[in-house]
């Protein structure tokens, strides 16, 4: 298949089997480059995968894959020279310091030595890591070792970055960081293929998603279009006086319709809305009238939600382990 | 400019610079490719920080051969061969062989053990020459095989042991040691890639080796078995090893018997390195 220049990745049929498992079942992508694309998928769906075939780790088992212009196949060597991978497991070496893992990977990555410790300094810097920089990397807190593994895959920026499921288990501000070194990495150019349990993250970082489940794409598109699909979002809002919340739900009720109801916190009240706008009006409608709310809350339709939408069922429903090999 | 390096070491997590990671994401010509004897030696240096790191590590190959020197040869020396100084001449380059190999099972457990790590991924996604994470690595374990080595030998010294060979006789016995050593330890990295955990490679390693290293002339003289053993002892490759090491510290040494255990070496270099490195790349 002859291969677009606007593409990072493309995948046709892409088949990868564990035993009796189809861990990754006839994927179609076409990544633009550029941009992040996330992958959506619970545990199992067949994320890792992937990407350990389109990183040159697994070899198909049927199909094409294309990155950079490259086959995976044919020229494994052409495709691991613009990629990096930060892998789901930790991607560096526990036993060695932030900074000499950096110098190592300088040194494989073809600088000299000296230019291989200066590359280190820089992005130990950069990365906040300097207090740190000569710990063992198994004494680092999960928010510094994520750090560090990204920087270790931009010793020599890439023109693709690979991310698996780089926030899962971090506390909220150590996420927000690496969000923000995602957002930098894409404004230089690089194209980031981010794999993700998380519609919010995805929804944050990702110019289009593919959603992904027991090993095929079930719906691809821009978040906006993903949510679409998905339906309505809902909007919580919190009265300050429990005794008007029944006047604020019928004054709500004017633009939103009956479905409006009472949460079982005695001031909370939970609608159904369209989007952003329809919402907007409403709170209006409320602060029109001089009932005062102490908030209000616009909710994302979660993974879950999504996955009812698109498949039936939750996403956590019997979904088998990652397959990791 | 930076926030970063005004930080004080009680708060280790500081926020990335906006600037600075700009900055860093900036600069960036891609350098040329990497040649293959400089990624080995990136990789065995990898090894030699780890050591660095965690020299207890050095401590199994440091005390083992001591106490098996000391255990034979007082133990077993005047019973064996009449008296403790006559034992201790003829089993010191045993021992130095025995301990040297007996550390090339360490290989297949640690290349067990990073494969069940992330890291392995990164380097295996690095356009570097495909074994030199493997042949980096061996090179490293060298260090321990001459920490092996020269603790046994300069033991073996103090014990009284008289090396007719001289300095370079000493040096060429332990050199050859490692060599053998080198191209024997890819059959456990082999093994480590097989298995499922670092244990299962200890026991299986240890379990093969315990046999070769017994059914040797370490530690009698062969031809005081039954003839079918004399004949087992007298085809393995660590009998081979060990009558060319005595000849290099003894001063007798014999060139076939040299060249023979040089063979042997490259033979299991030859066929195990394809072999862990096939593996290892689709592991």
């Amino acid at each position: 298949m002859p291969s677009s220049p606007h593409l990072a990745i493309e995948t046709t049929g892409l088949v990868k089997a564990f035993g009796d498992t189809r861990a990754v079942d006839g994927v179609d992508l076409q990544v633009p480059t550029g941009a992040v694309y996330g992958v959506l998928g619970p545990n199992g769906a067949g994320k890792t995968t992937t990407i350990r075939m389109l990183a040159t780790l697994l070899r198909p088992d049927a199909g094409t894959a294309r990155v950079l212009g490259h086959d995976v196949v044919d020229e494994p060597d052409a495709v691991r020279r613009r990629i990096s991978l930060t892998g789901q497991l930790a991607s560096v070496d526990e036993e060695l310091g932030g900074h000499e893992n950096l110098q190592l990977l300088g040194r494989l990555l073809g600088y000299s030595r000296r230019q291989a410790a200066a590359r280190a300094d820089e992005l130990i810097t950069a990365f906040g890591l300097t207090a740190a920089a000569s710990r063992l990397v198994k004494n680092y807190s999960g928010g510094m070792r994520r750090r560090l593994d990204i920087a270790a895959s931009l010793v020599v920026t890439p023109d693709l970055l690979f991310l698996d499921e780089p926030t899962t288990g971090l506390d909220p501000r150590s996420r927000n960081e690496v969000w923000a070194i995602v957002r930098a990495l894409v404004s230089q150019g690089t194209t980031v293929l981010l794999c993700t349990q998380y519609l919010d993250e995805a929804d944050q970082l990702a110019s289009r998603i593919a959603v992904i489940d027991t090993g095929r794409v079930i719906a691809e598109g821009t978040p906006g279009e993903l949510k679409a699909s998905v339906g309505r979002s809902a909007l919580h809002v919190r009265v300050l006086d429990p005794e008007r919340r029944d006047e604020a739900r019928a004054i709500l009720a004017r633009g939103l319709g009956d479905s409006v109801h009472p949460d079982p916190d005695p001031v909370g009240l939970t609608a159904p809305v369209a989007d952003a706008e329809e919402a907007a009006e409403a709170i209006s409608a409320l602060t029109a009238a001089g009932v005062p709310i102490g908030g209000f809350s616009l909710g994302q339709p979660s993974l879950d939600e999504v996955f009812l939408a698109l498949t039936g069922r939750p996403a956590t429903d019997e979904t088998p382990e990652e397959v990791a090999a | 400019m930076s926030t970063a390096a005004t930080t004080s070491p009680d708060t280790p997590s500081t926020t990335p610079s906006e600037v600075a990671l700009h900055a860093a994401l900036a600069s960036g010509e891609r350098p040329p490719r990497v040649s293959a004897p400089v990624a080995c030696l990136a990789f065995a240096g990898r090894s030699m920080r780890k050591i660095r790191h965690v020299p207890e590590q050095l401590l199994d190959v440091t005390i083992t051969p001591v106490l098996f020197l000391v255990m034979f040869v007082y133990l077993f020396g005047g019973a064996v061969a009449g008296s403790t100084d006559d034992y201790l001449q003829f089993i010191l380059p045993g021992i130095l062989v025995q301990a040297v190999l007996f550390t090339t099972v360490y290989s297949g457990v640690t290349l067990n053990t990073d494969m069940t790590k992330g890291v392995v991924d990164r380097f295996r996604s690095l356009p570097v020459w495909g074994p030199a994470p493997l042949v980096g690595a061996a090179v490293g374990d060298l260090v321990r095989y001459l920490v092996a080595a020269s603790v046994t030998v300069i033991v073996g010294f103090a014990l009284g042991f008289e090396a007719g060979g001289g300095v370079l006789g000493v040096l060429g016995g332990i050199a050859l040691v490692m060599l053998f050593a080198f191209g024997l330890a890819w059959v456990f990295t082999t093994l480590g890639l097989l298995m499922r955990s670092p244990s299962a490679v200890m026991n299986t390693g240890f379990m093969a080796l315990f046999p070769l290293v017994f059914l040797s002339n370490i530690f009698v003289d062969p031809s005081t078995l039954p003839s079918v053993l004399e004949s087992m002892v007298d085809l393995n490759p660590v009998s081979h090893l060990v009558t060319a090491v005595r000849g290099l510290l003894g001063g007798t040494a014999d060139a076939g018997d040299i060249g023979l255990v040089l063979g042997e070496a490259a033979v299991l270099t030859l066929v195990f390195v394809p072999l862990t490195t096939r593996m290892y790349r689709r592991a």
